[in-house]
């Protein structure tokens, strides 16, 4: 099967001396929901700004459907589209001019475009919004007015980064919905999350990047099978200062009064308790919440 | 399958929307050379202009209406460019154009039709208004005012251009216009003919470059100029080829817009 992107041995250093990328590859099945996580600074907006031309790579290889996107790139651009994590309209457009308008720029005229707009605003519930001035939308309506815009020339893959960053649970949900719709019709998609649920939602398979290099790049269901965490969120009684080393348990503290637990699913979590107790950490309350594991989730990958 | 990619469309829709945002912004971009030129006429013209008496053999006022047409088309060409560019540039919808398989060349020619636009029709405006001042005014020779009305519109549009592409800060988009433009257009002949002036401020005024500009353009409205036409226009020409040739290099390179 064609991979709808491939890169290889990616290297980007910023102007200042920052390596970003220190040499990465990975390659994304043609029709794939593909997961890029990874903590903040890790590279993955580099990546995606390399990948549409916004940043400049210092070597390496992009293929997007098997079109090397140096040179000569109309037909690798036409296919991409791509929702950048920052806000990147014109705040004093109306909404629906500047979706045309980024129509006009694929080479798609006024008239064409249209109904096209028409059909992806309504999907996104952005309709009735189409004639105000796009600073005046909410967050979570700009998050649906980028969407629309990187859509609007109906690009073969489509990629998200952090899609959902700032947005509630309701619209993250209709999001998901609607990303796997696009998927299902033949749309590949690469979407980069802190979330690991939001990973474990959507995509099959899965990247973890992590200081500039791929640290892990299989199927989403392998890896949380041969994870096989669950994690936990403890609220203490009393701040501690650093994260208690117990055998078998990795942990962390996020702050002095929340500490994160990775804990096997065949372990029992009493003895975690037990150990806690043993060094006089008292827990006041404690949640389930695989969310946060995703700094730990990256230490054990690493490992 | 193939999707085709249409250039023109791409062009039209980057013109349009230029052309689309100084006529949104009317009252900053329109209004204010109408009114700074009526004054000029009204003060430089009616008022102090009859006690001047000739220049070039021409009425005062009627001297001055080539030059500041000139001095309103570079202003406007040269702003439009720089602040709509900058403005891009610094919201980051660059990347929505950056993204798209716009050439740079398409990219560029697209911000200086939008400056060109505005200089013509700013150029359009303020001859109007010379006119309710000096209504008698005839164009001495047509195709040569409207050839260097639209290169003057070119030139420094794509001048606008490299301001943008360097600019960091807003500051950087109005120090060239205030401290070398405007200067030097002021300098270049617009109110007085360099016959009037000594001969060593006359040679110095040679090397501006704004004086081929400002009396080519007066030789098409008036049939008078300071300077060899075919000299001035070579080195318009020039001019825009060596820009041109520069913006596309710096926009292939990324300088400014990608990091
Ligand atoms: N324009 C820039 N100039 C210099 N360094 C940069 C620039 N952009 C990013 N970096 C650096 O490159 C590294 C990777 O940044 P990048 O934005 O790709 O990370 P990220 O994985 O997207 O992080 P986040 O989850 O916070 O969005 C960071 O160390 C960052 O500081
Ligand atoms: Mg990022």
């Amino acid at each position: 099967m064609a991979f709808a992107l491939e890169i290889t041995d990616l290297k980007k250093t910023y102007p200042g001396g920052v390596e970003a990328l220190k040499g990465i590859s990975f390659a994304v099945n043609e029709g794939d929901f593909y997961a890029l996580l990874g903590p903040n600074g890790a590279g993955k907006s580099s990546t995606i700004g390399i990948i549409g031309s916004l940043v400049t790579k210092s070597s390496g290889k992009v293929k997007i459907f098997d079109i090397d996107t140096d040179g000569n790139n109309e037909q690798a651009k036409m296919m991409l589209g791509v929702v950048s994590q920052e806000i990147n309209f014109s705040q004093f457009e109306k909404v629906i001019d500047i979706v045309v308008t980024q129509a006009g720029f694929y080479g798609i005229s006024k008239s064409e475009a249209l109904p096209r707009v028409e059909s992806i605003f309504k999907r996104l519930g952005l309709w009735d919004k189409k004639d105000v001035q796009a600073r005046t939308l909410s967050g979570g309506y700009k998050r649906r007015l980028m969407i629309a815009k990187a859509l609007v020339h109906e690009p073969k893959l489509l990629i998200l980064d952090e899609p959902t960053a700032g947005v509630d649970i309701e619209l993250r949900r209709e999001m998901w919905t609607f990303l796997k719709e696009i998927n299902k019709n033949g749309t590949t998609i690469i979407l980069t999350t802190h979330y690991l649920e939001e990973a474990e939602q959507l995509c099959r398979n899965i990247g973890i990047i992590d200081g500039g290099k791929i640290v892990a790049n299989t199927g989403m269901k392998d890896l949380l099978g041969s994870l096989n965490v669950q994690g936990y969120v403890f609220d203490l009684d009393s701040p501690l200062s650093e994260a208690p080393e117990i055998e078998g348990f990795p942990l962390k503290l996020e702050d002095p009064l929340t500490l994160i637990a990775a804990v096997n699913k065949d372990r029992s979590i009493n003895a975690l308790f037990e150990k806690l107790s043993e060094k006089g950490i008292k827990v006041k309350s404690m949640r389930n919440e695989s969310n946060r594991l995703e700094e730990l989730f990256i230490e054990m990958v690493k490992k | 399958m193939k999707k085709n990619f249409s250039v023109s469309t791409a062009l039209w829709t980057l013109t349009i929307k230029e052309i689309r945002r100084f006529l949104r912004i009317w009252v900053q971009t329109l209004v204010p050379p109408a009114v700074t030129m009526s004054l000029y006429f009204v003060i430089f013209g009616s008022l102090i202009g009859p006690r001047i008496g000739s220049m070039d053999g021409f009425d005062y006022i009627q001297f001055m209406i080539p030059g500041l047409i000139m001095l309103s088309v570079i202003t406007n060409s040269y702003n439009n460019v720089v602040s709509s560019f900058y403005s891009v540039k610094f919201q980051k919808s660059i990347e929505e154009l950056l993204i798209s398989p716009m050439p740079n060349w398409v990219i560029l020619l697209g911000f200086v039709l939008g400056g060109v636009a505005r200089g013509i029709l700013i150029g359009c405006i303020v001859f109007c208004v010379s006119l309710i001042f000096y209504p008698d005014f005839t164009v001495a020779n047509p195709p040569l005012t409207i050839l260097v009305l639209v290169l003057t519109a070119v030139l420094f549009s794509l001048m606008g251009f490299i301001n943008a592409v360097f600019a960091d800060s807003f500051d950087d988009i109005s120090i060239i216009p205030t401290f070398i433009l405007t200067p030097l257009i002021y300098l270049g002949g617009v109110f007085y003919s360099i016959n009037i002036l000594p001969d060593m401020w006359r040679n110095i005024s040679m090397a501006n470059p704004m004086l081929y500009v400002v009396n080519t353009f007066r030789e098409g409205m008036l049939g008078v100029s300071d300077v060899s036409i075919y000299f001035a226009l070579g080195m318009i020409f020039s001019f825009i080829g060596i820009l041109t040739g520069s913006c596309l290099y710096l926009l292939n390179k990324g300088t400014g817009i990608r990091q």
